[in-house]
């Protein structure tokens, strides 16, 4: 198929950036929409052009490197994938398929589709941990029986791979649902109570500190993450945060 | 506790509060005026008991101003901060793929609803107090006839059709406002569980009666005049 | 030719790791902040490793190419943890997770390493549930285990099929818990250029920071390497597109021994290539072989009519399809280790019988487990008579339980249900058993200078047992390298920080500098992406599942005549000092240009046939894989001289005193 891309070129963190038109012919539908990518670079560099940069890495969908805004969706049109398992197939033939880097203040754009998410490490550096020594001398891993629901709910929080998308497809570029899956997988567990209330506390702050927006529920996050990580966790970390606040 | 009362989440939760106080408002509020449909008496002495009660007056009512005007400086000022959080705009944002109409525009159904407000006020609450407080006026009785003045005054405001035409609209922001805000304030206030589906069931309802009752109201005093 | 000291304790092997813990030099506390070590890689060996010695006192400096130290490929692990908790009473123990581990590796692994390994694999466990890594668990609230390839008990630990990803992110949070303390200072986008030596000992690295491109030097008193893999070298491999062997050649060239880069592991359960634009292999969990069968027509003229796309699998009926693992090997059947069943598909596919417009595909097929699945749900809820529709619905929904997320990534790619008809798989690269040379404290043969996981050669001899790799990133993360690095850096509480400003730092810098520079002004006529293809091509079809004499000598010829292409016709775009992917991938292949040629020249050298490493000409009669135990049960560890055709071999013998050498044997 023949396509029309329009994507977002911007030499540098301080230069001014624009949307460029591109063209490219012959792709296969059976190719992913970051090989796609590939195969256009591949023809930048043949005349002598800048390749345009992405992140991606693992192109399996669980590094959460990839982060492309297609369509004027983060990780495109389809459901339940990152950018990387986006398929050709799922567009037409003559389609104009618009290309961005995630939008938020807190991801300021590094070089064309890249964006710097150093936000989200330092989110996680306030709290996204249990303290525990690593010297192995801890208790047995049975020890403690963890009811079959806790553990999975929590593992269900815990499958984030910290792409950004939530951030990305929020209207108020939001960072609440990506704060309270972690939140919520520590305060599900037993080991994690102990420092709960700390943690909410400290990783909020520090996600309001970053310039996130506010969370209004619009629950556009929990649709166009690649993970499905549900709005549940962000009424789990409100309450979280409200009791470790409050009482 | 001062960082929790400039926090993200201390904001959403006031949201959240003041808009279920102004949820049992509405309820309230259209319970007593439904009573005009079918007994001018008692919708007399419901509103004379509602205007001239101390406690309603000078203990509710305060309160209730003080909610909606929380309730919509917050709206404004969080969208503004939202605005800011995303310095450069999408040249292409597919919200609707991913969220509804009413969650998105909040802010617009918002406004919608504060110049009804403001309307509303100008109709009824104005008056009402230049009446009372400053005229002195406190009997409920217009001069030289019998009877509270409560109900005829209500006729007599729907009987221009731009008028009952505004209310009619802004009742119908005032649902889509309520459809997505109904539940969304359990959820901020951390209400999320095996209810929820009630909840959200009971949003849908709640938002589709409660502004068509008033509707129903503005346009039975329009045609019974 | 030397021989090697691979500095493995006296002592009967149960006691080897306790003595040596009991009589190593430790660092006091005081002196640990005074000393720098300098960590290279994130992933579960370098991110353990980081956290850990932070956690010690010592002050870390880590280094990832990617914007976080959760993006590491370790996450990618989809299956499992192995660990010898014996929670099931099947008969499990530290002895028994020894013995498959070195049989599963064919006899080509240090026997004291592997029995630390199982020694400690225990406490990872334990480790990892203090810290909140969320594993899957019974009704009774404990851990629930799963068997996996090669091996006869449950010792396998897991997260749903994402437990890479939530051991690295276990690991991720104790970094961050030592970030925020000051302890590791972290370099995201910071990618390894060389190590300096001083005086003979590693005492630092030339970074290059790659958004602003800038060259940076840093000192420490040791360096830790722990970069993982080059199954890039391929092209096509599972592993990700950033993953390289930079950091691990580099330190070869630095004097570094690198250890039989021949055995590199195919894993067998592979979604199949589909163009020539493919850019790289998805694996699925090789757990998927513990209910999929796995087939390919018993007639030549059916596998054709299917190649052709006239004929359905699931249209072909039982006595027509061969299961040839179930045939040739009655005892393990599918549950064969991933040479043996990866050397199996490619043996079939070679005989014409492949399943797919390519015919490099096998079918891995759920049908009969869907159906057993369902008939058991069927029973336990009561329904006698249950139509066949309505015991297959139910059988759906267990292997949707076990293997939905699978399912859901093979469906997204192939673009095929595979509840209805059969998957397809086929063998891609996947792990490198190779590596860099470590002795049993994991220091290479420069002093001060560490390796650990997959970089290093270490545990898995010539074949990786699945849920294998991420127990040995972690053992030798937490609680390997913690001790054995202080023995080491005790003589040097006194030597005080490190200078950048020196002859060796000078020298390592300009040598980096001018070779990025070249890249740039080179104005050639082929993209980076065109050599790394072509080497890809050549590793593959004469270096990669089978190899014979002939096909590794045209491959050395050939690497050896694309790598010069290369440095003459290579194009990069771009700037030094911006974000530049083309200039990184220059580098990166560069390196993947000189150690393909050692890769060969090693499987050349060794005239057998063991684990990842099979020579064409050293088979069974009937067709099994020959092993020479008396001429090559050895370490095959290679001296850089200045070329990889002049590198200089040196062997570790290995000595088997605790398990006897048998032929490996899942029939």
């Amino acid at each position: 198929m023949n396509l029309t891309l329009k994507i977002w070129r911007q030499k540098g963190p301080q230069e001014k950036g624009q949307m460029v038109e591109y063209k490219v012919t012959d792709i296969s539908e059976h190719m992913s929409f970051l090989e796609m990518m590939d195969v256009l670079n591949e023809s930048l560099v043949e005349k002598n052009e800048i390749p345009i940069a992405f992140d991606h890495d693992c192109r399996e969908g669980i590094c959460g490197m990839c982060s492309l805004h297609i369509n004027g969706e983060p990780h495109g049109p389809d459901r339940g994938i990152t950018t990387c398992q986006l398929h050709m197939r799922t567009f037409k033939d003559g389609d104009t398929i618009y290309i961005e880097p995630w939008r938020a203040k807190a991801f300021p754009v590094i070089k064309d589709l890249i964006v710097d998410r150093m936000a989200f490490e330092r989110i996680q550096q306030a709290g996204g941990y249990i303290s525990v020594n690593t010297s192995g001398n801890t208790q047995d891993a049975n020890a403690i029986p963890i009811p079959k629901l806790d553990a999975d709910l929590s593992m269900d929080a815990a499958a984030c791979i910290g792409c950004g998308a939530c951030v990305a497809s929020c209207k108020n570029s939001s960072a609440m649902l990506f704060v309270s899956a972690k939140v919520s997988q520590f305060a599900l567990l037993p080991q994690g109570k102990i420092e709960a209330a700390d943690r909410v506390r400290n990783m909020v702050k520090q996600m309001d500190d970053e310039g996130f927006g506010n969370c209004t529920n619009t629950g556009a996050c929990e649709v166009e993450c690649p993970k499905g990580i549900s709005l549940e966790n962000i009424a789990r970390m409100n309450r979280e945060y409200l009791k470790a606040s409050i009482i | 506790m001062s960082g929790f009362i400039s926090s993200s989440i201390a904001r959403k939760v006031a949201m959240a509060l003041s808009a279920l106080f102004l949820i049992i408002f509405l309820i309230i509020h259209l319970a007593v005026n439904l009573t005009s449909l079918f007994s001018e008496d008692l919708f007399n002495e419901l509103s004379h008991f509602m205007g001239t009660n101390p406690l309603i007056q000078f203990a509710m009512q305060p309160v209730l101003i003080f909610g909606v005007v929380f309730h919509f400086v917050m709206g404004f000022v969080l969208e503004l901060r939202n605005k800011r959080a995303r310095n450069v705009k999408y040249a292409k944002f597919n919200g609707a793929a991913s969220a509804s109409w009413m969650s998105r525009n909040m802010v617009f159904s918002g406004a919608a609803i504060l110049a009804f407000i403001v309307l509303h006020f100008i109709d009824f609450w104005i008056p009402e107090i230049n009446t009372k407080y400053v005229l002195g006026d406190m009997s409920g009785v217009l001069p030289g006839q019998e009877g509270y003045r409560y109900f005829e005054e209500l006729q007599h405001k729907f009987f221009p059709i731009w008028r009952v035409a505004a209310y009619v609209v802004a009742f119908i922001f005032l649902g889509l406002h309520l459809a997505h805000g109904f539940q969304s304030a359990f959820q901020s206030i951390g209400f999320n569980n095996k209810y929820t589906k009630c909840v959200k069931n009971l949003g849908v309802i709640y938002s589709i009666v409660i502004p068509l009752g008033f509707i129903i109201i503005a346009l039975y005093h329009h045609f019974n005049h | 030719m030397t021989t090697l000291n691979s500095r493995v304790p006296e002592g009967p092997i149960k006691d080897k790791w306790t003595t040596y813990k009991e009589n190593v030099n430790l660092v006091n506390p005081a002196n640990k902040r005074n000393i720098d070590i300098i960590v290279v890689g994130t992933g579960l060996a370098g991110g353990s490793a980081a956290a850990s010695l932070a956690e010690l006192g010592y002050n870390v400096k880590a280094f990832a190419y990617q914007d976080s130290p959760r993006r590491a490929h370790s996450i990618a692990a989809q299956g499992g943890i192995n660990a010898a908790k014996n929670y099931q009473n099947d008969g499990d123990s530290n002895y028994r997770l020894f013995y498959d581990t070195v049989k599963g590796g064919d006899y080509r692994s240090r026997e004291a390493n592997v029995f630390r390994l199982a020694e400690v694999s225990g406490a990872i466990i334990d480790q990892c549930v203090a810290q909140g890594v969320p594993f899957a668990r019974d009704y009774g609230g404990l851990l629930d285990n799963r068997s996996f390839g090669g091996v006869l008990v449950s010792r396998t630990f897991y997260a749903k099929g994402q437990t890479g990803q939530q051991l690295l992110l276990g690991c991720y949070a104790a970094m961050n818990r030592q970030i925020a303390r000051g302890k590791i200072e972290m370099f995201n986008r910071h990618e390894m250029l060389d190590v300096v030596k001083v005086d003979g000992k590693a005492r630092g690295i030339i970074a290059r920071d790659l958004v602003t491109g800038e060259i940076e030097r840093h000192s420490a008193h040791a360096v830790v390497i722990a970069t993982g893999g080059y199954g890039n070298v391929y092209f096509l491999s599972t592993n990700a597109m950033g993953s390289n062997a930079t950091a691990a050649w580099k330190v070869h060239k630095k004097g570094a021994f690198f250890a039989n880069p021949c055995m590199t592991q195919i894993h067998p359960t592979c979604i199949p290539r589909s163009g020539d634009y493919q850019s790289k292999l998805t694996l699925m969990s090789e757990s998927l072989r513990n209910d999929g069968r796995i087939w390919v027509p018993a007639k030549i003229e059916d596998a054709k009519a299917i190649q052709e796309g006239r004929l359905k699998p699931t249209e072909l009926a039982e006595e027509d399809r061969d299961y040839y693992l179930e045939r040739r090997y009655p005892a393990y059947g599918n549950l064969v280790p991933r040479d043996v069943a990866s050397r199996a598909a490619k043996e079939r596919c070679d005989a014409g019988f492949g399943v797919n417009a390519t015919g490099e595909a096998v079918y891995l097929d759920f049908a009969s487990a869907i159906y057993r699945y369902g008939s058991e749900q069927a029973k336990i809820k009561g329904m006698d008579n249950a139509s066949k529709e309505e015991i297959i619905k139910l059988g759906e929904g267990v292997i949707e339980a076990k293997y939905g997320n699978l399912f859901q990534m093979y469906e997204k790619i192939i673009d095929e249900n595979p509840y209805k008809t059969p998957m397809m798989i086929y063998p891609a690269t996947h792990y490198t058993m190779g590596g860099v040379w470590v002795d049993y404290n994991l220091m290479t043969t420069v002093p001060g200078l560490y390796c650990i996981g997959e970089a290093n050669f270490s545990d898995h001899g010539a074949n990786r047992l699945g849920a294998s790799a991420l127990m040995q990133g972690l053992a030798d993360g937490y609680f390997v390298l913690p001790y054995t690095i202080g023995d080491y850096l005790a003589d040097d509480i006194r030597t005080g920080k490190i200078s950048t400003d020196s002859k060796e730092f000078d020298a390592a810098e300009k040598e980096i500098k001018d070779k990025l520079e070249f890249f740039i002004n080179n104005k050639g006529t082929h993209s980076v992406d065109y050599y790394h293809k072509k080497l890809g091509l050549v590793m593959w079809n004469k270096v990669g599942m089978a190899r014979n004499e002939k096909h590794l000598k045209e491959a050395i010829k050939e690497i050896k005549e694309i790598r010069e292409d290369f440095w003459k016709n290579v194009k990069v775009p771009g700037d030094l000092n911006e974000l530049n992917p083309e200039l990184e991938k220059a580098g990166r292949v560069a390196d993947f240009l000189e150690l393909g040629e050692l890769f060969a020249k090693d499987a050349l050298e060794r005239n057998e046939s063991c684990g990842g490493h099979f020579r064409e000409e050293y088979v069974t009669e009937d067709g099994e894989a020959l092993r020479d135990d008396k001429n090559f049960a050895y370490v095959a560890a290679w001296e850089y001289t200045g070329k990889p055709s002049e590198a200089i071999l040196h062997k570790e013998q290995l000595e088997f005193k605790d398990i006897e050498l048998k032929t490996r044997s899942y029939k």
